[in-house]
């Protein structure tokens, strides 16, 4: 009898152990889902919050500012095994490549120089035409050598990191040149590093002209490394594959006259009524060139003077002599 | 002493997940770099639950924002998103053996691109390129291994004390 008391006893004990287990993890799991549920609302409201705020207030530009003791040394630190890389390339670089390399840059300096000679008369020629046409421009341009910092931002956008920033004379807005041509601009300063916007991103654009023709339009970034948009081109805009496009210095953000990119392919758009363009950047972005940083460029009048309508012929003489004289 | 050795790796792989986002890979490779911050925040949402939550997710995942200079506060909702979903299934995914973890996971980062690509189409509509969805894949694969790592660093860090 006590056996089977306490056997049913154990059993009760038993089930009610069970019972009270359950009854725990139910009740555990339950606060547990409310307990994470309501921290994690709040969470994804701050941080949609903040993503509203930066997107249409541009936050980000001014915190990465005030951060920039923090952000500047890691990415240092990021930069360091790329800069390492390179370091031991140079010194395990033979003889052989120093010399050919050396030669190379010997001829092309040859070269350069020759065409520099040519280029130097045409300037002055030029400089005589437009005292001639009564057209100011100011020709001088103060550039800075920069060095890039080997850093990866992100990937789905296209910005580098410059090795330069406030202390070093570095401004917003300024544009980016290397051998090549335009590359980009300047968006953000901090103290010793520049961020700095590159001329294939999708949310860049840049005022351009046919070099052949003189024909205007919006180099628009899209994104990818080698392409960019010119939308919207007239049926009848003189333009070809193969055709070079160059600053056309509207807006004064970026000088006259420099590469931009080469059309590749012109292809009738949606409706058929225009003309979509694809060109391959001029400027030659690899990692760990140096760069420079235009200083200075005084605002003035275009070479080519605009003319109202987005037409192909801009240089009718006219229109050249009228523009001039209607903005002073 | 076990505690602190550990919260120091923790802190330790969370920062070179964080230093690995900027880090220079070779171009054309940078689109499919696999989310390692994902993936050490994935692991010790398993590990210690109790130290890592949606609040360290968000602090982790802003800090990354700043670093690369994205849209403020974009990866800290991925990575908020992400620890609530390994919390939420951390008793099943704990006991999964490692290749259906690693499965387990690849879902999650895919997840985890999914939103990220809405919200870009969101703020710029320009789509991501199919570069971009090698990522999940690669982390999946590289998940094994910085399980087995992590731990084998853990234990001997243990053994030590």
């Amino acid at each position: 009898m006590p056996v089977r008391s306490s056997c049913r006893f154990f059993k009760h004990a038993e089930a009610r152990d069970l019972f009270v287990v359950y009854a725990s993890s139910s009740s555990k799991r339950f606060s547990d889902s409310a307990g994470e549920t309501l921290p994690l609302l709040a969470y994804l409201i701050l941080a949609s919050a903040l993503m509203l705020t930066d997107h249409r207030m541009n936050i980000g530009q001014q915190t990465r500012k005030q951060l920039s003791v923090v952000i500047e040394p890691i990415w240092w630190l990021a930069s360091l095994p790329a800069r390492l890389w390179s370091g031991v390339d140079d010194e395990l670089a033979s003889r052989q490549a120093l010399q050919d390399s050396n030669e190379r840059l010997a001829r092309d300096l040859q070269i350069l120089n020759a065409r520099m000679q040519r280029m130097s008369a045409i300037n002055v020629e030029n400089q005589r035409l437009r005292d001639l046409l009564n057209a100011t421009r100011n020709g001088s341009l103060q550039v800075q050598m920069v060095s890039i910092l080997n850093v990866d931002l992100n990937p789905y956008q296209q910005r580098i990191v410059l090795d330069a920033g406030t202390r070093q004379g570095v401004k917003v807005g300024q544009a980016i040149l290397d051998a090549g041509g335009i590359l980009g601009q300047v968006i953000e300063v901090s103290d010793n590093k520049a961020t700095a916007l590159l001329v294939t991103d999708a949310d860049h654009a840049i005022p351009v002209q046919v070099a052949r023709s003189g024909f205007r339009s919006i180099a628009l970034g899209t994104g990818e490394p080698n392409s960019l948009l010119i939308s919207d081109i007239p049926q009848s805009a003189d333009i070809r594959k193969g055709d070079l496009l160059v600053t056309s210095g509207m807006g004064g953000r970026f000088p006259a006259g420099f590469p931009v990119a080469i059309i590749e392919s012109l292809n009738p758009n949606d409706t058929g009524l225009f003309i979509v363009g694809r060109a391959k950047p001029a400027a030659r972005l690899d990692r760990g060139l140096e760069v420079l940083l235009v200083n200075e460029i005084i605002p003035s009048p275009p070479a080519k003077p605009a003319i109202k309508t987005p037409a192909p012929v801009v240089t009718s003489g006219d229109g050249v002599k009228a523009e001039p004289i209607k903005t002073r | 002493m076990i505690r602190q050795s550990s919260s120091a790796m923790r802190t330790t792989t969370l920062l070179a997940g964080l230093l690995f986002q900027i880090i220079p890979l070779p171009s054309g490779l940078d689109l499919a770099r696999p989310y390692l911050l994902a993936l050490f925040l994935c692991y010790w949402c398993l590990e210690t639950p109790e130290k890592t939550g949606l609040g360290t997710a968000f602090i982790y995942g802003l800090l990354s924002d700043l670093f690369t200079s994205g849209l403020l506060g974009e990866q800290a909702l991925r990575l908020v998103i992400l620890a609530f979903l390994v919390s939420r299934f951390r008793a099943r995914l704990r006991f999964f053996p490692l290749w259906q973890q690693a499965l387990a996971v690849f879902v999650l980062l895919l997840n985890d691109r999914l939103i990220m690509s809405l919200l870009h189409w969101l703020v710029s509509d320009h789509a991501l390129s199919w570069v971009a969805w090698l990522s999940p894949v690669l982390g999946m694969l590289l998940w094994p291994w910085l399980f087995v790592a992590i731990d084998m660093l853990r234990l001997r860090a243990r053994e030590k004390n």
